[in-house]
């Protein structure tokens, strides 16, 4: 045992010496993800993580280049209405699948596989976690072994939801027949080695903690991938992430960097890595509760929209108060000090891609605390009492300001409340942890969707290029209540016949700068009725190790999109 | 002796069935939702359908029967299956403990963990004991001595200064400065020669010191305490007084007597290392059991943390009895009826 011991600490001792216990190894791509895959069957999951790990391994029909652009994958060319993929009335695409195409078993890819995906998420014991991708889909089917036809139930204007992007790759139907519906949870094995067309084959996945991947020897482009090997490597936090990726050089690419500006600056100055960043069209936002939180109402009262109005906010939805608040933030202060690269001050809701972004509400991008002042003497809410906190027809101007637990968040928070005391408004800060925040629990009263308090901050963005599933949150049937569980898209409980009509007109537009107009327009009610406050354009950060060239940052689709392409240099 | 072990095992059982009543329900009554950390581009429909497929709006007493049938019949049956290859009639139809957040069987997981945390864990908390009572002991020997005010000073810092300081100080000082060992550990690593065993012992090294410094620090004030508290002994002036050697003194009447509470310490620890060390093994992305508990209780994966949770609980109630067994093996004046 002594020997043993000795021999332990000898070697340990000695090891430094050897030189080589950080060394990469030169075939194998090391990627870090500081929250783990639980799962590569993403049909099942539903996490970002999850999506990005699939990505690796199964496919989808099509892509979306960095640029949001949509590319063939799988097929020869995108179905559209000019090239005669798209029906005339827009209720059907049919996709030409190459023929060239094999799975990584050998067996050839077909469109019975891409039936087959549409039956799985579809079935409704499944838990599909994307089914919101295949909304308004009435059939898909084989025409022949390399035709899918999708059939729609109206007309489409935008039929790419089914197939499109990394939310909805293929899935083998030899390998993941027999599980659908209540089968699929219990399908372990397939969920975490799914059978995919993508340059990479599952060796071993340890959910939650690391998936090592080898090249698909099967893969349509001679001489791709590069690398041999992949691991995929979860847990930890960013900020090691970024570490390892910008000074100690054990890893090549490190994903969700959201550290702060100063610590991320310093540790690219190393030299080792590059931080790279993509936008697509998450906004953090202030929400703002038009219904009245008062904690003396009772719960069916409590934050409950009413059609009549009657159960209005005492004072937000009085003009000059939401327009002094938000012109009393310092957006640009936010952004750079908080977000750093991946943050720019915004004012809109929807900020791209470019043709839909509104150049309508830029002003708000200044901050004002003396205009914003003036604004609330002028409209006659002063501060009567002295305490230093204006009143509205007698109540004060006090508000709760709930958000996730998160260090950003937090010190976004205090940004605010700070501004807000120099205009008279006194605000208490709440955070709650994220999983209860964003949960659906009606029992407690600490979700989003039950929104008890008066503003609330958080992240949301379109799923994609399209606008107009987004833009469909906050149609007046969306609003949350105790109706619909308090789980209704409609948080801040805005009810507007405008915005519902140019929500209608939108779903039945098909001219892209017709719908980009329509767009604009539902982005300039929200903004300017007070519904929110957008505060900053939030994109991806992530650093790839500079011995890696072929990364092309990309926030449309899976940052790994084109992992095909990476070699080192 | 056998008589008081059976009672004793006999009365863990209900003890342990209300502390899984316990656990369920405090895990089941927090606000925290499965589907909560998911994107916020999936809509309402969708999660109430996923949380549907899972089980998770079930009534609290049918999520707990099934729970307890799959724990304590399905598990076992299916553990015997696998290690013996003889089927149990309706084998199909059993369903294992399963994760709400990979899908996979909560038992597999934990046994793909657990040779990471003992590996790391397990060797601190070895090797914590060994330095521990020495050092403890010969600072109680020579007290107020150097080698006591040094050792009391680092035990001190070993015992403040919290790992996620001490984990990235030697991050940064051995990773990012001198490039000396790793600090991602790789769980995939298989050890087969010397050169691979080299690589698991670099990789271990940082998580490694980190905890037994924090094991160290805990354990060796106590022995100090303990064997301070026998040198006063009146026995032990009897025992220099009949002319023993110093040394017989202090190694078979000091030493073995203020082991006692040590030992019963030392085992009481145990199952800790079975918990992992969840900040450590966070900092060191180890990934073991400890990282496997926390992002379940963040994810609101019930099945995992009431299963992690209760093995927890059962292992604390096990050596508990062990604690009490050799307490009696080391004092004589300890009888059990």
């Amino acid at each position: 045992m002594k020997k043993l011991i000795v021999l332990l600490v000898a070697l340990m001792a000695l090891s430094p010496l050897t030189g080589v216990a950080i060394a990469q190894s030169e075939d194998t791509v090391n990627i870090l993800f500081w929250q783990a895959a639980s799962s590569l069957n993403m049909y099942l999951s539903g996490g970002t993580k999850e999506f990005e790990a699939a990505a690796l391994v199964i496919e989808p029909l099509a892509r979306y280049d960095s640029d949001g652009l949509m590319v063939p994958w799988l097929v020869h060319e995108i179905p559209t209405v000019e090239n005669g993929g798209v029906s005339e009335d827009l209720t059907t695409i049919t996709w030409n699948l190459r023929d060239d195409i094999t799975w990584s078993d050998g067996s050839p890819f077909t469109a019975h596989d891409v039936v087959f995906t549409a039956e799985y998420c579809l079935h409704p014991e499944t838990g599909c976690s994307v089914l919101s991708q295949f909304d308004g889909v009435d059939s898909v089917e084989a025409v022949d072994d390399h035709t899918v036809k999708i059939t729609f139930t109206g007309p489409k204007p935008f039929p790419y939801g089914p197939f499109v992007g990394y939310f909805t790759p293929v899935l083998q139907k030899a390998q993941f027949d027999g599980c659908q519906g209540a089968a699929a949870q219990g399908c372990t094995e397939q969920n975490f080695a799914p059978i995919g067309t993508g340059p990479f084959v599952v060796e071993e996945f340890r959910a939650n903690d690391v998936v090592t991947y080898t090249a698909n020897p099967n893969y349509r482009e001679e001489g791709k991938p590069y690398f041999s090997r992949a691991v995929f490597k979860g847990g930890g936090d960013a900020e090691s992430a970024a570490r390892a990726v910008l000074e100690t050089g054990e890893a090549d690419y490190a994903w969700n960097l959201q550290i702060s500006p100063a610590v991320l600056g310093a540790m690219e100055a190393a030299g080792q890595g590059t931080v790279v960043v993509a936008f697509a069209t998450n906004v953090e936002r202030l929400m703002i509760n038009q219904t009245n939180p008062d904690p003396m109402l009772d719960a069916d009262m409590r934050s409950v929209w009413m059609e009549d109005g009657s159960n209005g906010h005492p004072f937000l939805q009085v003009d000059a108060v939401w327009q002094a608040m938000s012109k009393a933030i310092d957006r640009d202060l936010i952004a750079s000090q908080l977000y750093g690269a991946g943050g720019i001050a915004t004012c809109n809701v929807l900020p791209g891609p470019p043709i839909y972004a509104s150049t309508n509400n830029d002003d708000c991008l200044v901050q004002d605390i003396d205009a914003a002042n003036a604004m609330l003497d002028e409209a006659g809410i002063l501060d009567s009492d002295g305490d230093g906190i204006r009143e509205y027809n007698g109540t004060p101007l006090s508000v709760t300001y709930q958000t996730s637990t998160n260090a950003v968040r937090q010190n976004t928070q205090a940004l605010i409340k700070q501004w807000w005391a120099e205009i008279g408004i006194d605000t208490e800060l709440r955070n709650i942890d994220a999983a209860v925040f964003f949960g659906g629990d009606p029992a407690s009263p600490d979700t989003y969707g039950k929104f008890y308090t008066d503003i609330e901050m958080y992240t949301n963005g379109s799923n994609g290029t399209d606008p107009e599933t987004y833009m469909g949150n906050w149609r007046t049937t969306e609003i949350s209540g105790p109706w619909n569980n308090w789980l209704g898209s409609n948080v801040p409980r805005w009810y507007s016949e405008e915005y519902d009509a140019l929500l209608d007109e939108m779903s039945m537009t098909g001219v892209l700068e017709d719908r980009a107009a329509l767009a604009i327009q539902m982005n300039d009610l929200l903004v300017q009725s007070g519904v929110m406050i957008p505060l900053v354009y939030r994109g991806s950060v992530a650093a790839h190790h500079n011995s890696i060239s072929g990364v092309d940052m990309n926030a449309w689709d899976s940052e790994l999109w084109n992992i095909a392409e990476w070699t080192r240099m | 002796m056998g008589k008081y072990l059976v009672r004793r095992l006999l009365t863990a059982i209900p003890t342990i069935l209300v502390i899984s009543f316990i656990i369920f329900a405090i895990v089941d009554l927090s606000p925290s939702d499965p589907t909560g950390n998911l994107p916020l581009t999936i809509p309402p429909e969708v999660r109430a359908k996923i949380r549907e497929a899972l089980g998770a709006d079930d009534p609290f007493v049918v999520k707990y029967v099934k729970w307890l049938n799959q724990f304590f019949i399905a598990e076992p049956l299916n553990l015997v299956e696998s290690m013996t290859g003889i089927g149990f009639p309706g084998s199909e139809d059993r369903t294992r403990v399963m994760s709400w957040a990979t899908r996979g069987p909560v038992m597999d997981i934990i046994a793909e963990r657990l040779p990471q945390t003992l590996w790391v864990v397990g060797t601190s908390y070895l090797l914590g004991v060994l330095i521990a009572v020495p050092v403890g002991i010969i600072s109680a020997y020579k007290q107020y001595s150097v080698f006591d005010q040094v050792g009391t000073f680092l035990m001190m810092v070993g015992f403040s200064v919290p790992t996620f300081f001490t984990g990235l100080m030697f991050i940064i000082v051995f990773s990012v400065n001198l490039k000396w060992f790793p600090s991602v550990y790789d769980t995939t690593h298989v050890v087969t020669d010397i050169a691979s065993l080299q690589k698991q012992l670099n990789q271990m090294f940082m998580p490694v010191t980190v905890l037994t410094l924090y094991f160290t620090a805990q354990l060796s004030r106590y022995t100090r305490a303990s064997t301070l508290d026998n040198l006063g002994q009146d026995y032990i002036r009897t025992a220099r007084s009949k002319g023993l050697t110093e040394r017989t003194v202090v190694t078979r009447h000091a030493v073995r007597n203020s082991l006692i509470p040590v030992v019963t310490l030392i085992a009481l620890g145990i199952p800790g290392i079975f918990a992992g060390a969840i900040i450590t093994e966070q900092i060191f992305r180890v990934n073991g059991i400890g990282q496997y508990l926390i992002i379940a209780i963040q994810g609101g994966d019930l099945p995992t943390v009431q299963t992690v949770t209760f093995i927890f609980a059962v292992l604390v109630v096990l050596f508990n009895i062990v604690a009490d067994v050799l307490y009696g093996i080391l004092d004589p004046r300890v009888t059990y009826t």
